[in-house]
């Protein structure tokens, strides 16, 4: 097997997956996904590539080439993802395909290059609408892989924005993984141009009811789609005291914990959602079943423990760690560490 | 008594359209979609419409048809002709969209010589939220934010001219006026033609907005013309 890079592996992703067009701007930790893209399109006269003027005109140019029936994609990270919000939530409100690998960087503003989990909430909701999109967060370089390809197929299945939302970490990272052959996914149809009667596509309503019809469909439609893509991963909650709620990249360094913690007697287990949108309440409820506490773990000042609050919200005799350290790493051994203070 | 000519190609069920009585895009459109029935282009023709008044614009044509914000209608057309290399591909907006907010696209656009047509119609004001003054608003002009013509003190922006320095050799630009329609559509099929040939096409159009100006029809009529003495109307860049 080869060793490649985050960036590299998440190309080789979007090529399997079917991906014909990408349109992108230069930005740390996501440039490579760029250059490694050219590369290939220079090879491949059928993939298309443009260098766009900034992160706006790379999703405007995304949505253009969706429409016109191509798998088209793009990848940014930090303030460049502020940008990209305002191409996503057109696409969002249009029913419009859009895949965007987000490597997310430090911040506030221009940050860091490398790291953090601070762009949760704008992957989530970052719009002026009702954060109809969905958002994936990979854990390691495998699912890096396996969740751009997911990515492709949801996107063009459900006609929605899908966020692979990864880091500068899962971004750099050398690595190996399983190159999968004849992967199926949803494929592209022309929106217009089809041979189909001509269609007038807007967004712009008059009416305060009519855009509130509207809303409520696609809300509907949205709540049914919630149920079918939701996912989450569990490891040793059946008896656990303290369960550890992660997800990402730091979602790896608490499985390792957890897997430490319990050689030493310990009864800890982890929950990590693998969508972050939707966010599996119901199974983050039936994790903690017979713990006591829970310790919320991010390199953010909260954004995730929110969710989680939110989502386990009425189970009061629950209590609440959390382990906060905004746009830096986590390791294993200090959450294990924390773990032991509390339970000891 | 004769029917009034109307192009085939609009779609009737919209009409009346929105726009204010006198408004120079019913003008811009008619004529376009007379071109678009001459050059019998209409089925393979996008038309990518911006925010404002030019939005009003989402279901005029029985077309394929998307909207924008924003001055990001460039951006998306040039997204679309890669993937829909056979379309005639139309981006249509005003002078706030495309020389504010979303100058940048064009610039981009006109210097990758996209093989696709935008049409910018240029009334001095930003017309949808009130008229306020635009980078095109001209020296002295009374907007609502620029009151008495205090603060519209700047240079007023030369698009097609600023368009042709950076263009290919062969792409076309060009500056018209609503009150020439015999040039409007002889303008505008050079700009198919351009488009056609593998080259960026951009006609600006001089524009009425009663509303916004207060001016009744001959005061209406009399702006367009003192606009033409800032405004040089004709070809820019092109034959």
């Amino acid at each position: 097997m080869e060793l490649l890079t985050g960036n590299e592996i998440i190309v080789k992703a979007a090529i399997a997956a079917g991906a014909d067009a990408f349109f992108g701007y230069p930005i740390t930790p996501t440039t490579e996904i760029l250059t490694h893209w050219s590369e290939e399109a220079a090879k491949n006269k059928g993939l298309i590539f443009l260098q766009t003027e900034d992160e706006i005109a790379a999703g405007f140019g995304v949505i253009g080439a969706a429409l016109g029936g191509k798998k088209s994609w793009t990848a940014t990270a930090g303030v460049g993802h502020l940008l990209m919000q305002d191409p996503i939530v057109m696409a969002e409100s249009m029913r419009i395909p859009f895949v965007a690998y987000i490597g997310q960087r430090g911040g506030p503003s221009t940050g860091t290059v490398i790291y953090s989990q601070q762009e949760l909430s704008v992957a989530r909701d970052g719009g002026n609408g009702e954060g109809m999109r969905l958002v994936l967060g990979p854990s390691n370089l495998q699912e890096l892989y396996d969740f751009t390809i997911l990515a492709f197929d949801w996107a063009w299945r459900y006609s929605l924005p899908v966020i692979i939302l990864g880091d500068g970490y899962l971004s750099k990272m050398t690595g190996q993984v399983e190159i999968k052959k004849g992967i199926r996914t949803m494929p592209a149809k022309p929106y217009l141009q089809n041979d189909r009667k001509p269609i007038n596509i807007r967004n712009c309503y008059s009416l305060e009811e009519e855009l509130g019809q509207v809303l409520h469909r696609e809300l509907k439609d949205f709540s049914e789609i919630r149920k079918v893509v939701e996912k989450s991963e569990t490891q040793s909650c059946v008896d656990a005291e303290l369960v550890i709620f992660a997800w990402g990249s730091v979602a790896g360094a608490a499985k390792e914990a957890v897997g430490n913690l319990r050689s030493e007697g310990k009864k800890v287990g982890l929950f990590r959602p693998i969508t972050l949108k939707p966010f599996s309440e119901t199974r983050a409820k039936q994790a903690v079943r017979t713990a006591k506490t829970i310790l919320i773990v991010e390199s953010a000042q909260g954004k995730f423990g929110r969710l989680v609050k939110e989502a386990l919200f009425g189970l009061a005799d629950i209590k609440i760690e959390e382990l906060y350290k905004p746009a830096e790493g986590i390791m294993a051994a200090e959450i294990e560490a924390r773990v032991r203070e509390i339970l000891s | 008594m004769n029917e009034p000519r109307f192009p085939k190609c609009v779609k009737v069920s919209s009409k009346p359209s929105n726009f204010c009585p006198g408004c120079g895009h019913s003008i811009t459109l008619k004529n376009l979609g007379f071109v678009l029935d001459e050059l019998k282009a209409a089925p393979e023709t996008v038309f990518a419409t911006d925010i404002g008044c030019s939005l009003l614009a989402w279901d005029y044509f029985d077309i394929d048809t998307v909207q924008t914000h924003h001055g990001r209608v460039t951006a998306l057309a040039s997204g679309l002709k890669r993937a829909l290399p056979k379309s005639n591909i139309i981006a249509y907006m005003g002078d706030g969209g495309g020389y504010a907010i979303g100058l940048q696209y064009l610039i981009g656009a006109v210097r990758r010589d996209d093989p696709m047509m935008v049409i910018l119609v240029n009334n001095t004001v930003y017309a949808m939220t009130g008229g306020q003054m635009a980078p095109t608003t001209i020296k002295g002009e009374n907007t609502t934010s620029s009151p008495g013509g205090i603060f519209a003190d700047e240079e007023p922006l030369q698009g097609p001219e600023l368009l042709a320095t950076l263009c290919h050799e062969d792409a076309y630009i060009a500056r018209t006026t609503v009150d020439n329609q015999v040039q409007l559509q002889n303008y505008l099929k050079k700009a198919f033609a351009t488009q056609k040939s593998g080259h960026f096409a951009f006609v600006e159009v001089l524009s009425y907005c009663p509303t916004n100006w207060k001016t009744d029809a001959k005061r209406t009529i009399d702006f367009l013309d003192h606009l033409k003495q800032t405004y040089r109307v004709g070809v820019i860049h092109g034959e």
